[in-house]
């Protein structure tokens, strides 16, 4: 399949990604070659093939529901673009 | 110094024939004259330093035990994937240029107790996305062998400076053939381990479900070293398997006589003709050990490439959601809004390449394309994987080229990125299925190295670095360096 620019504009935007106009026929170039290269794929049969999700069919494992890390909040948010009382600073969302 | 293996230094240490002091700074001064090629995003002298004081404090001082950890005084780079407390940890991009990791990860641990010296962080393609390190925010790196080619990647500073002699081992990460393309090309040993072996607490995540660490190294003998230490159950990785590791550098000197060695002619397509004869040279060397060869169909492994550029993007696309420019990592310049920021942030910090896997693997899990491709890559990984799980019940390794042909010039491939994607033909599959993966040299030819691979069962990473050890003990081809020499 071929995508279109709608397409492409959509999936920028689950991607919180700009795209300028003056780029964005390339950008639909190369994705088109992307999904010609995965295309030979259909071509398989995968009836009633399960799904791996993990090499070793491994489920999620489980721990004791207790504490085991500090609180480093103020450690971790020294690294912040912007932190200030603890909370991270952004925009305002809310007028 | 930097001549000697691993082993050799070891020993050296031990008779006090140098300090670890000394070696950190002869490795150190290499480094200052190395700068051309590259290697490093960030060099640690301090650090080094100061752990190289401490292994010798242990060493000499009456009274104190002896230093007997398996790394003491061994100075060795990170690829700068993994965090380092204290020191930038930057993925090879801009959006985290400015991260000073706050913990070490597993790897970086578990090497710091085993008494290895930091000597500093190796460059990357952004993310570990690409085969040439031509990605990184940072520059590419230059092939020691040939300035004018890469180093292959993502782990190609690693691999530059290993084979460079910058540093003794270094560490690597492995989503679809990023330390074992980069091993080849530079002409040095490398092994991804089995998925889950080796920890990936701390080692930024490009696809989760095929990223696996391991050691890049001069021989198989020093990545055996490197590997016992590395690998092990780790209950912060949720994906860690829980096994005791075995004694990698005991079974280096079993021998491989009746051991059972595929031949698959799926990865002998499109090989060029040094590859080829380099291969069946080898073939010659391991009949001349005992080891039985036999051809193996693995009729699915044309299906890698394609399963692999739908789940490494879109495991991908939900990773590197996390960089956001709230947390940590990269802001743009004066926000408008919440979303101008995350978008603007994101946009202005990402590389091309990076942008592209992200958009990819967002389309491959949007609604409408989900089952056709994320669920079908899926299906076609399992079918991947039992093709491997029928060829070890027929043979107890698999021999191929790791690459089609040797390092490729700069600038040659990249403005076409599916040339690029198919340098990883023989590699991908077995991150898909999670098997263990060796490159070692063979034959070099015109002046560069190639590789060959060994793929093994599940866990049985003893048995690959010990058919790689019984070839090096028979050749010579890992004990050449490349002519450029530090200045």
């Amino acid at each position: 399949m071929k995508v279109s620019k709608e397409v492409v504009e959509q999936v920028a935007e689950l991607s919180q990604l700009n795209i300028p106009e003056n780029e964005i026929n390339d950008v639909i170039e190369s994705l088109n070659q992307v999904l010609a290269l995965v295309e030979e794929m259909q071509s398989v049969d995968t009836t009633d093939v399960p799904v791996m999700a993990n090499p070793l069919d491994a489920t999620q494992t489980l721990r004791a529901d207790k504490v085991t890390e500090p609180d480093q909040r103020g450690r971790f948010q020294e690294i912040a673009p912007d932190a200030r009382d603890g909370l991270y600073v952004v925009p305002r969302v809310v007028e | 110094m930097h001549k000697l293996s691993i082993a050799e230094q070891r020993q050296c240490l031990q008779r006090g024939d140098f300090s670890a002091l000394e070696l950190t700074q002869h490795y150190l001064a290499r480094l200052e004259t190395g700068g051309a090629l590259n290697a490093f995003i960030t060099t640690t002298p301090e650090l080094a330093i100061s752990q190289a004081k401490r292994v010798d404090a242990a060493r000499i001082n009456p009274g104190r035990a002896p230093d007997t950890t398996p790394l003491g005084g061994i100075p060795i780079a990170h690829k700068d994937i993994f965090c380092t407390e204290g020191i930038r940890t930057s993925a090879g991009s801009r959006m985290l240029d400015n991260f000073i990791a706050p913990y070490n990860a597993t790897v970086v641990d578990k090497l710091n107790d085993a008494g290895a010296i930091t000597l500093g962080k190796t460059n990357m393609d952004e993310f570990a996305m690409g085969s040439s390190n031509e990605n990184s925010y940072y520059g590419a790196v230059k092939n020691p062998w040939d300035p004018a080619r890469v180093p292959g990647g993502s782990s190609g500073g690693s691999a530059a400076a290993v084979a460079a002699r910058l540093c003794a081992a270094s560490t690597g990460t492995d989503t679809g053939g990023s330390i074992r393309q980069p091993a080849a090309f530079c002409g040095i040993t490398g092994i991804k381990p089995t998925y889950g072996r080796v920890s990936r607490w701390g080692m930024i995540a490009y696809a989760s479900s095929l990223d696996q660490g391991g050691p890049l190294a001069r021989s198989a003998e020093d990545a055996a070293l490197m590997l016992s230490v590395m690998a092990g159950y780790d209950p912060r990785d949720s994906t860690s398997i829980d096994t005791a590791v075995p004694d990698y550098r005991g079974a280096l000197n079993n021998s491989i006589k009746g051991l059972k060695i595929g031949l698959c002619s799926q990865y002998m397509e499109n090989i060029d003709i040094a590859t080829e004869r380099s291969l069946f040279e080898a073939v010659k060397v391991f009949e001349s050990l005992g080891a039985i060869i036999s051809d193996v169909e693995l009729s699915n492994t044309r299906h890698a490439i394609p399963a692999y550029y739908v789940i490494a993007p879109a495991e991908c696309s939900a990773n590197l959601s996390r960089y956001d420019g709230v947390r940590f990592g990269y802001r743009c310049e004066a926000p408008a809004d919440l979303k101008d920021l995350y978008k603007r942030s994101r946009t202005e910090a990402f590389g091309k390449e990076v942008k592209q896997r992200i958009l990819v693997g967002s389309f491959a899990l949007s609604a409408g394309y989900y089952d056709a491709y994320y669920r079908k890559a899926q299906q076609v990984r399992r079918l991947i994987k039992q093709g491997f799980i029928a060829a070890f019940q027929q043979v107890d390794v698999l021999l191929t080229p790791t690459t089609p042909g040797p390092a490729f010039k700069l600038g040659e491939k990249t403005n076409d990125p599916i040339a690029m994607y198919l340098q990883d033909v023989y590699t991908i599959a077995s991150n898909l299925a999670g098997i263990p993966a060796l490159s070692f040299p063979s034959n070099p030819h015109g002046g560069l190295p190639t590789g060959l691979q060994l793929m093994g069962n599940y866990l049985d990473e003893a048995t690959l670095l010990n058919v790689a050890h019984q070839f090096q003990q028979q050749t010579s081809w890992h004990k050449l360096s490349p002519a450029w020499e530090a200045p």
